[in-house]
């Protein structure tokens, strides 16, 4: 994934807008391109063209179905461990050894090290963190989503 | 649990990498999979009516359009009004996820809003706007930036 910023010429307000625009609901019809770009005053070639283009430049990540897991049979959780700074390489290491761990950053606070757990199942999130903390002795904190609240990210327009 | 059979197994296999970019995507789709365009489209509208498919959307890059600083912020908030409150923090323009999650007795926040600006002060700002909002509903809050990505990889659905 692009870790540098693109220049605010890169986006014009119509890149902008597409931005905005497309983060739900894209159309489930025959040419939902042709549908979503109308709203747009693009024709679905033309917006076809555009998403393209923010794909090359890195502007977006992902353009399609965002899955959930949880509705899939898997899981998903959120958990932390407080990490002896001096043991801290080690102990990441030990975590991301697992591959259920989807994701893992080091942050600011007591609770050092946040993790994301992604398993087929949800006893999968308890086995696997049983084994992290038989391995690392230390204990692995869990905060699972109890309610999610989304609206999305906004662009200056 | 939701019940998937083989064919939305495929079907999930096909499209979870994204779209693809032409004036008749779902066409396209059905074509690879040996299935009808209505069938795909039936398919794909009874998942995301079941909440399988949570939205079919742009994914931004935050950090490729500037906003390089970003906070996971925390909130002690009053259980009863914590829901109600979450609705009008993920609704801000400036959080991308806001969750409700468990306590611990290491910890005592409950509302989590990942928090985005093109600068730490800027990301400081907005964490005032959520306290604000929150009002006497919040008895305590903190902020945890990340210093270092140790892992990233993207979802991947497994078989079974």
């Amino acid at each position: 994934m692009r870790r540098h910023t693109l220049p605010p010429e890169a986006l014009d307000d119509t890149d902008r807008a597409i931005l905005n625009r497309l983060q739900e609901a894209f159309p489930l019809s025959p040419r939902p391109f042709d549908d979503a770009g109308a709203a747009l005053g693009l024709s679905g070639a033309e917006l076809i063209q555009r998403i393209e283009r923010l794909q090359e430049i890195g502007a977006i990540t992902r353009f399609g179905p965002f899955y959930d897991a949880a509705a899939m049979g898997g899981a998903f959780c959120l958990c932390a461990l407080s990490a002896p700074e001096a043991d801290f390489d080690r102990i990441a290491a030990l975590v991301n050894a697992h591959p259920e761990v989807a994701h893992n950053y080091a942050r600011d606070h007591a609770l050092n090290m946040w993790f994301v757990l992604a398993t087929a199942t949800p006893e999968g999130i308890a086995k696997t963190a049983g084994r992290i903390e038989a391995e690392t002795g230390l204990t692995v904190w869990r905060f699972p989503k109890l309610r999610e609240f989304f609206i999305g990210f906004r662009v200056a327009a | 649990m939701t019940v998937l059979d083989d064919t939305d197994r495929r079907l999930i296999a096909a499209t979870q990498a994204g779209l693809p970019l032409v004036e008749a995507p779902y066409a396209r789709i059905a074509a690879d999979l040996g299935l009808t365009e209505t069938q795909v489209i039936t398919r794909l509208s009874i998942l995301h009516a079941r909440g399988v498919i949570r939205r079919i959307a742009i994914a931004p890059n935050h950090y490729a359009l500037g906003m390089t600083a970003n906070g996971m912020s925390v909130w002690d908030v009053d259980d009863a009004r914590a829901e109600a409150l979450g609705e009008r923090i993920g609704a801000l323009d400036f959080v991308t996820h806001c969750y409700l999650r468990p306590r611990a007795p290491v910890w005592r926040y409950n509302l989590f809003a990942m928090l985005h600006g093109q600068s730490r002060a800027e990301v400081e700002d907005k964490r005032a706007q959520v306290r604000a909002l929150l009002g006497t509903a919040c008895r305590g809050d903190d902020i945890l930036y990340s210093t270092r990505i140790l892992k990233k990889t993207g979802l991947r659905l497994k078989d079974g």
